[in-house]
């Protein structure tokens, strides 16, 4: 019986070997709907369905923040001047490099530059940063001092990325599709 | 304690029938009565029972301030502010659970330096150290998830500042964010879940106490001279009465410093900010952590890089289950070697200062010269995070190799009778010294 081991496998092998992965499929299965609850539910997911913002009534110069999927979207109209300054600032050694062009989405083709769609949560730690403020009159997250430009783009601090800008549509000239 | 064998005598007809059956009542005489302990322990040694105290004392009032506690975003911060007005002693009960969380870090940071000044995560008691260092990282979790549940303005950005630390994993991190979270931001499914583990995690602590609890008897405890127990008449007492008074009485201490927060400070340790309902729409201007955490919230912030932030703050938590192979030096006692009670001391004064940075704005100037900034809060915390891991890096292997140690006391009975006292037996009078 001493040689029996080494010789060609047998069915108690087979049977071992089944039996131990029916287990792991079995333990699988049953891990899997534990971990996939802590997912998004189906109403969450509902709830964050695309929204229609109406652009018309934020005047040249300032900003509106708007809530979306529980995050604020920050809305900025700039102006001229401010966008002159963001587009020198293109080939300045930025932290994330984008130029100005990327930061902006177009309607039939024409470049709505005046208008700057971001998450209003910094790329650190989530943070809602404060508009028109910091080193640069962008945006300034007072919690661990990270500065954002008009553009919504990393200047200085500890954030690692611009400002995420989310999906958005241009439906006409003043009036967008977030999501 | 292989020399020590059980004492316990069953008494009556029914303790000889359950000893049989399950020896429970054996257990507790021999942990709690008979258990020899090393006559030299000093107050320092009584923090475990106060740990112990702390954990009960948080779970009766958690269990209490559930029967009131609603977990939803729109009645969470009114269901707070119902047990502080509305419910009998709601209040009592509420300050007690929120002062408690801090009395509780208080008596494991104490418990946690003892050890480490004297040396007790040593050979042969790593696993006990590591299971503590378990115990530590499971309170971290619990008392975080707690801190969320008020929804107050506090709550809200800490839970997203700390569960987006987990944005900065590569690939996969955003995925696990928003899977923490089950949603888009950190909302009533999040609030849900929070409160689910919050109520969980205490008893998983309770689990692994045990566990340290029973790993501190096998191998028994440390004590002040680092010398293990070489005879048990001579350098050992019973816990009971010994220990079990000396804890009791530390214990009462503790509790009226305790109850001293309670009655007359009950929110000298929290934030005012989380007395505001939580707004996703606004950051409060200075978000800082409870107290206990802002040594390791001043490494994250003092690394200018987000990944690399949040890699030394786990790193500094974690490097402490390495200590035992990280400390070279074969002396356990920190009493008896001169250079390692200063690096010591300088590490528990680096962990304070960390604690001080992390509790201040980034851009606060520390130190300036006729106007220009030399020094600012990041650089402060840059080096003290610098010496904080040299410590565990540098100075414990090198120490162990190079300094010189002072004579150890040949047995506990030595270290606190004298060379001529240690012939005599534990609690008898040692014979006055004739000149």
């Amino acid at each position: 019986m001493a040689d029996q081991s080494m010789s060609e496998p047998n069915r108690r092998d087979f049977l071992f070997l089944a039996t131990g992965a029916a287990g792991a499929v079995a333990v699988g299965g049953v891990a899997w709907p534990l971990i996939s609850q802590m997912s998004p539910d189906a109403s969450t997911i509902a709830a964050g369905a695309p929204v229609e913002v109406d652009l018309a009534p934020i005047a040249e110069g300032r900003a509106i923040t708007l809530k979306w999927r529980g995050k604020p979207i920050f809305v900025r109209h700039r102006t001229a001047a401010e966008i002159e300054a963001s587009k020198k600032d293109d080939a300045s050694g930025l932290p994330d490099p984008q130029p100005d062009a990327a930061r902006i989405r177009a309607f039939e083709g024409k470049a709505q530059e005046q208008w700057v769609v971001v998450y209003g949560n910094c790329t650190h730690l989530g943070c809602v940063p404060i508009g028109f403020s910091g080193d640069f009159n962008g945006w300034y997250c007072p919690c661990h001092g990270s500065h954002y430009d008009n553009a919504g783009r990393i200047r200085k601090g500890p954030a690692p990325r611009n400002l995420d800008i989310p999906e958005f549509t241009f439906l006409s000239a003043s009036k967008i599709r977030i999501g | 304690m292989a020399e020590h064998h059980s004492t316990y005598v069953p008494k009556t007809g029914f303790e000889r029938w359950l000893d049989a059956r399950l020896p429970i009542v054996r257990l507790m005489h021999d942990s709690a009565v008979s258990y020899p302990v090393p006559r030299n322990l000093n107050y320092f040694w009584t923090f475990g029972g106060i740990l112990m105290f702390m954990l009960v004392s948080q779970i009766v009032t958690g269990i209490v301030l559930v029967m009131h506690y609603t977990p939803h975003v729109d009645h969470a911060f009114q269901s707070v502010e119902h047990i502080m007005r509305d419910v009998n002693y709601g209040w009592l009960m509420r300050y007690m659970h929120s002062n408690g969380a801090s009395m509780f870090f208080i008596a494991v940071y104490i418990h946690i330096f003892r050890g480490m000044y004297y040396g007790s995560y040593k050979a042969p008691r790593e696993v006990l150290w590591i299971l503590g260092v378990v115990i530590f990282l499971l309170m971290m979790a619990t008392a975080f998830l707690g801190y969320v549940l008020p929804w107050g303005q506090m709550s809200f950005w800490g839970a997203t500042v700390i569960t987006n630390l987990f944005s900065a994993i590569p690939v996969v991190g955003e995925t696990i964010v928003v899977w923490l979270w089950g949603g888009y931001s950190v909302d009533n499914p999040t609030l849900n879940r929070f409160f689910s583990l919050h109520y969980l995690l205490p008893f998983m602590i309770f689990g692994v106490v045990i566990l340290h609890v029973w790993a501190l008897h096998h191998v028994g405890q440390n004590n002040p001279s680092g010398v293990e127990v070489k005879n048990y008449k001579k350098d050992t007492v019973p816990f009971t009465p010994y220990a079990t008074v000396k804890d009791l009485f530390a214990m009462v201490c503790f509790m009226i410093f305790f109850a001293w927060f309670v009655f007359y400070h009950p929110n000298f340790l929290g934030h005012a900010d989380n007395y505001i309902p939580a707004d996703p729409l606004k950051t409060p201007a200075h978000i800082v952590p409870e107290w206990y955490f802002l040594p390791f919230y001043g490494i994250l912030r003092a690394i200018p890089d987000k990944l690399g932030g949040v890699v030394a703050m786990f790193a500094s938590i974690a490097i402490l289950a390495f200590l035992p192979w990280l400390d070279t030096s074969k002396v356990r006692s920190g009493k008896y070697r001169p250079w390692f009670k200063f690096a010591f001391w300088t590490f528990v004064v680096v962990s304070v200062l960390l604690g001080y940075t992390g509790s201040q704005p980034t851009d606060k100037v520390v130190l300036s010269i006729g106007g220009r900034t030399i020094l600012d809060m990041v650089g402060f915390a840059q080096i003290l995070t610098a010496i904080y891991f040299a410590y565990f890096l540098v100075a414990l292997p090198l120490l162990g190799l190079i300094e010189k140690p002072k004579a150890l006391p040949a047995s506990i009975a030595d270290s606190v009778l004298g060379p001529a006292g240690s012939g005599h037996i534990a609690g008898a009078h040692a014979a006055p010294p004739k000149h």
